[in-house]
């Protein structure tokens, strides 16, 4: 019986990491920006929040400086702030290639958000979160700044260890989480939420409480959570997380600032939520794979990889390493794949001029082993194919 | 601002280590429900499927003792020389099932599990990947407060007695009965350890794919002990992936199950020490939330409970042999 692949591609990969280190200095590595695996700007979660009784600060949508400026208008507020609308973090501190500093800006005067909407629409904001170039921004975010007098934590996710839905909640909010978990964990407040019963009243006093809301202030907060919950369900989320979930001098508790995650199994009972997926940000060969419902994550390395199987693909990734190599991504073709897009994957990996070699392991039919390691010295031409199969 | 956010690390912080009391007691009582042999009979949801009739023949061809299979409004009719029913219920009371595998696409499988449970099938094998994790998580709140039905998976390969009953989308042929209880993640890295095994000469008890989904039926917990008490596995393979902390509740538990001079050899590896944080790498299950389920981490609790864990994925074969040879078993 011919021996597993593993071990053979222990002994070819170890010569290729010797070649393919030496050429990994002639390409860049690729910037690695984790994402989410589905991307909602700012603007869109919080109109899914608002839609669904969350309360956020009241905004606009513009992507015109004339727009922004009407809108700024319209909302009549004391004081507006205006917000440009990218997927990374970081806005604050970044830089626009107009030359307008800040990504995130305070004003009372409507005049001066069309003025300053005009340097941000359709120029480049470069963050620590964005490649150096930047991303383009082609919407604003118009929204009535409020005061926050208390800034609280509040999160629902669900937890393998609890077996379903978690509200975890903090009244030290604002600032790093980790931190207060680690030096105050008695600050730290959880609670199991039961799937068919959803969130109890006693549940959400008792969190909100927790979180520091008196008064009148504790039922809303408590209602907000509810809302919060209920939300978390329709939309198939695996986690929302509020930080700031905050109180107002004026005694309001508001959602400042919101994450979502999805669970990308609902993708086929949350079309409209999978359509706000803004894929402009991501890496275009993600976008090119997803298109072909191919599982690819981009890496930095040099060495691609094929598999059939995530945790084979994951271990190839790793036996790579292991061998001195980098791999230039992680490909789970899946159980299910079909021949088209076994092509569509090989010209989409091997069409990537960084490439140096390309492994492909897997199982095709249940009954053969495929095995293939192309050395891939010009990676457009003169591909060699090896393939063994086990009997 | 990372958006891997505080919120799961926070539970990292509040493990449960005693989970649900008295209903996770009558759940693990199915536990023995895993042990499939030549008497199993299975049927099949999903059954005049693409994925159901491929590998219904597949197991027929094994020697599997599949009895029929389920379809709904199709009851009544014959698919591969075997009947097929309506429902579960019906399909159970006709032919005595003591098991059944479901290929149902994923908008479904939650209710064919359901269906399966309701019916007090003994033991459920669900392959299906892609079941959104409310369903799952709505299905396991049935699953544990009752003690007649045992679910491995979803998105699972499936559960092999090798040379008596295969119950899944594993390749037969690269099994061999022998003396090594193999639970895994995934599905085709575990195809690395039947290989290997039934090379060095030890082949394989008995072994089970606990599937690649955070909220699923079946953990490492319950296929170790069923291989601690089985005297025909001598040697255990874990195979692991990031994300979770199932990893880590599994040599807590061989720390108090498996120790001293009796203990049963326990080798592992686990994949994923070069996946990058916050991306789900393929299985539901695989991603680093929170600076949470890294690999590293797994790998350190499993060698603290006398784990020999392997760097790659094609020495667990020889790694496991080696230490038959140190304990002279061979």
């Amino acid at each position: 019986m011919a021996s597993p692949w593993a071990a053979q591609a222990g002994t070819a990969l170890r010569g290729l990491a010797r070649r393919s280190a030496l050429l990994r200095g002639s390409f860049p590595a690729v910037q690695l920006t984790p994402r989410r695996w589905l991307n909602l700007q700012e603007y869109q979660s919080k109109k899914l929040m608002a839609d669904n009784g969350v309360t956020v600060q009241r905004f606009f949508v513009a992507d015109s400086a004339n727009d922004a400026l009407e809108a700024a208008k319209r909302l009549k507020a004391t004081e507006i702030v205006l917000k440009a609308q990218i997927l990374a973090g970081g806005r604050g501190k970044g830089v626009f290639n107009s030359g307008l500093k800040g990504g995130v800006h305070l004003t009372k005067d409507p005049k001066i958000v069309g003025q300053l909407a005009e340097q941000m629409i359709g120029y480049n904001l470069a963050t620590k979160q964005t490649p150096k170039d930047g991303v383009k921004v082609k919407k604003v975010m118009v929204a009535e700044a409020l005061n926050i007098s208390r800034e609280t934590y509040f999160a629902i996710l669900m937890d393998r260890a609890s077996n379903g839905p978690v509200m975890v909640g903090s009244p030290q909010g604002g600032v790093d989480i980790e931190e207060v978990a680690a030096t105050s964990p008695e600050l730290i407040f959880k609670e199991e939420i039961d799937i068919f019963e959803g969130v109890k009243d006693n549940q959400a006093l008792q969190m909100a409480e927790n979180l520091g809301f008196k008064g009148p202030l504790q039922q809303q907060a408590a209602d907000q959570i509810k809302k919060l919950y209920n939300l978390f369900l329709k939309i198939d989320a695996t986690q929302v997380e509020v930080n700031p979930f905050g109180e107002t001098p004026e005694g309001q508790v508001v959602c400042f600032d919101a994450k979502i995650n999805f669970d990308d199994n609902a993708e086929f009972r949350q079309k409209e939520i999978f359509a706000m997926d803004d894929k402009s940000e991501n890496e275009p060969m993600e976008n090119e794979a997803a298109k072909y419902d191919l599982k690819y994550i981009g890496l930095d390395g040099n060495i691609a990889c094929f598999v059939n199987g995530a945790g084979l693909a994951m271990a190839t990734c790793d036996i790579i390493s292991l061998n001195g190599g980098k791999p230039a991504n992680f490909l789970d073709l899946g159980g299910g794949v079909q021949e088209a897009q076994v092509y569509q994957a090989f010209k989409l990996l091997t069409a990537d001029p960084k490439i140096f070699a390309l492994i492909s392991v897997g199982i095709t039919g249940i009954t053969q082993w495929i095995y293939a390691i192309l050395p891939c010295e010009h990676p457009a031409q003169d591909v060699q194919v090896t393939i063994r199969n086990a009997p | 601002m990372s958006h891997c956010s505080g919120a799961s690390r926070l539970l990292g912080r509040f493990l449960l280590l005693q989970q649900n009391g008295v209903r996770h007691c009558s759940y693990s009582a199915t536990r023995k429900n895993l042990n499939i042999n030549t008497n199993t009979k299975v049927i099949c949801q999903g059954f005049t499927g693409k994925q159901g009739t491929f590998h219904s023949q597949q197991a027929l061809e094994y020697g599997t003792k599949l009895v029929g299979g389920i379809s709904p409004g199709k009851g009544g009719k014959t698919h591969l020389g075997l009947p097929v029913f309506n429902s579960v219920k019906e399909a159970k009371e006709q032919t005595g099932a003591t098991a059944s595998v479901i290929y149902v696409p994923p908008p479904f499988a939650a209710a064919a599990i359901n269906e399966a449970v309701d019916a007090e099938i003994p033991l459920i094998v669900c392959i299906t990947e892609g079941i959104p994790q409310q369903d799952m998580v709505r299905v396991k709140h049935k699953l544990i407060r009752q003690d007649k039905t045992r679910l491995v998976g979803p998105n699972c390969p499936g559960v092999i007695n090798p040379g008596e009953c295969k119950i899944g989308i594993m390749p037969g042929h690269i099994h061999k009965k022998g003396r090594i209880g193999i639970v895994s993640r995934s599905g085709t890295l575990t195809y690395e350890a039947v290989h290997q095994t039934t090379q060095v000469g030890l082949g394989q008890s008995f072994c089970v794919g606990i599937g690649g989904d955070p909220f699923n039926g079946t953990n490492f917990i319950d296929c170790l002990d069923v291989f601690l008490k089985d005297p025909q596995t001598e040697g255990i393979i874990l195979i692991g992936e990031i994300g979770g902390n199932a990893e880590e509740d599994a040599a807590a538990f061989l720390k108090e199950n498996n120790s001293g001079p009796n203990a049963k050899p326990v080798v592992s590896f686990i994949a994923g020490l070069t996946a990058p944080p916050g991306r789900r790498m393929g299985h539901a299950g695989a991603i680093i939330a929170g600076g949470k389920g890294g690999a590293k981490e797994k790998i350190a609790a499993l060698q603290n409970a006398g784990v020999v864990v392997s760097m790659s994925p094609a020495q667990l074969g020889s790694t496991i042999h080696k230490e038959f040879e140190k304990r002279k078993l061979l």
